[in-house]
């Protein structure tokens, strides 16, 4: 747990930006396998689906589920894209961290992308910030902000403070979870390596708990959709 | 001091926020939802939809089907009927022709059969007729004739019987 992360500081001469590199490599790795597997999935689409389109299609009718249930499929459709972009993105990083961590020299290269906190909660700002931005789209500004003050004015700073704890706890929790993981592997890594007793006793808690986190990575992944299309219908929907 | 440092500590191991990695995530998402809608969902959803017109094309199609058939079922049966009542009424008017012309046939050689029936009487009356008007004559003329033989001379029974029998013979073989 001793191992530091490839940070430049000060690109440019800019004094606020940092580059995580590690981050970097992995949000690119993470995009490209993403975008592979998709238009791999996507090659060849028949009227009759398969192989790979029936996965395609199974996703998107899973997806298509979590956004039905959050909104009407009306507006619903419009946020299908995001959400299946965030469903898959999530997912992905999450593997990535569970197959292995890389470390080079010191450095930790190969983790989750989503076991950082800038970037999970990169993604809740981005969801939430679409939720406003589409909450004044499709119902108008005087819609929008009556909203804070339903069902009760009074209520209207708890409103205020939602909107943050909103993006906090769903960066967080995503964050939390998958860091926390890569926390118990790294550390079952070493106990493992440390001696063969280490090894004996740590190899099947080790896997057990790579099982444990392919699932919760499926689960995160599964529960940010939910939560920003959620969040997203509190937002643009007429009444709930 | 010591918290300050175990928080700096924390916050490294973390990798701490970084306004960087934060566009970069924010510039790569965009991307990645921006390609993969064109290239992959897009297309994906549009076979979706492509399948569910399809189908629904197809339902539509088969009931419609299904409807001409019922339909050209129904025309079917009823020329049948048709058909049927047509022949059967053909078949009885033949019948019925056959009937008549029996019948025709019938009375026609019947009166036909009277006709020569009625001729060949006449024919047989007028033949007796002239029969017994010829009798009548021979009988006249012969016994004017045997009168005048009695009167010319007296003749025996016998020689009267001869005679009585050759005029009768002679009057059969006139006859």
């Amino acid at each position: 747990m001793d191992h530091t992360a490839p940070i430049v500081h000060d690109v440019f001469g800019i004094s606020w930006l940092d580059f995580n590199l590690s981050n970097v490599l992995m949000m690119f790795i993470t995009s490209l396998i993403v975008f592979v597997l998709c238009v791999l999935g996507a090659r060849k689409l028949q009227m009759k689906p398969r192989g790979a389109q029936n996965v395609m299609e199974w996703v998107l009718d899973f997806v298509k589920g979590i956004v039905n249930d959050a909104m009407d499929w009306r507006t619903g459709k419009l946020f299908l894209p995001l959400a299946l972009t965030l469903f898959t993105y999530i997912l992905v990083g999450n593997m990535l961290g569970v197959i292995t961590n890389g470390v080079y020299g010191h450095d930790l290269w190969w983790k989750s992308p989503t076991a950082d906190p800038g970037i999970t909660l990169t993604l809740a700002a981005m969801v939430i910030i679409l939720s406003h931005f589409y909450g004044i789209k499709l119902r108008g500004g005087k819609e929008y902000v009556k909203d804070y003050f339903r069902p009760l004015p009074f209520l209207f700073p708890i409103k205020v403070i939602e909107e943050f704890s909103n993006t906090l706890t769903l960066g967080l929790r995503l964050f939390g979870n998958l860091y926390a993981g890569e926390v118990l592997l790294s550390l079952l890594v070493g106990l493992t390596t440390s001696s063969v007793v280490g090894f004996l006793g740590g190899a099947i808690p080790f896997l057990a708990w790579q099982g444990f986190s392919v699932f919760i990575g499926g689960i995160q992944a599964f529960i940010f959709t939910m939560l920003s299309m959620v969040y997203i219908s509190h937002k643009v929907s007429e009444e709930h | 001091m010591q918290a300050f440092t175990d928080n700096s500590m924390i916050y490294a191991a973390l990798g701490g926020f970084h306004v960087g990695d934060m566009l970069m995530q924010l510039f790569f998402f965009i991307v990645l939802l921006l390609l993969v809608r064109k290239f992959a969902w897009g297309p994906v959803m549009n076979m979706m939809q492509k399948r569910e017109e399809y189908v629904a094309g197809e339902i539509e199609a088969a009931e419609k089907s299904r409807a001409d058939a019922e339909q050209a079922s129904k025309e079917a049966m009823e020329q049948l009927k048709q058909t049927k009542q047509e022949a059967q009424s053909m078949i009885e008017e033949a019948r019925n022709a056959g009937t008549r012309q029996q019948e025709e046939i019938i009375a026609a050689a019947k009166a036909e059969a009277d006709r020569i029936k009625e001729a060949a009487q006449a024919d047989i009356q007028n033949e007796k007729e002239k029969a017994l008007q010829a009798l009548q004559d021979k009988v006249a003329s012969l016994s004017v004739l045997i009168a005048s033989k009695v009167i010319e001379k007296e003749i025996s029974t016998q020689d009267q019987e001869k005679l009585i029998n050759d005029y009768i013979k002679e009057v059969g073989e006139d006859l």
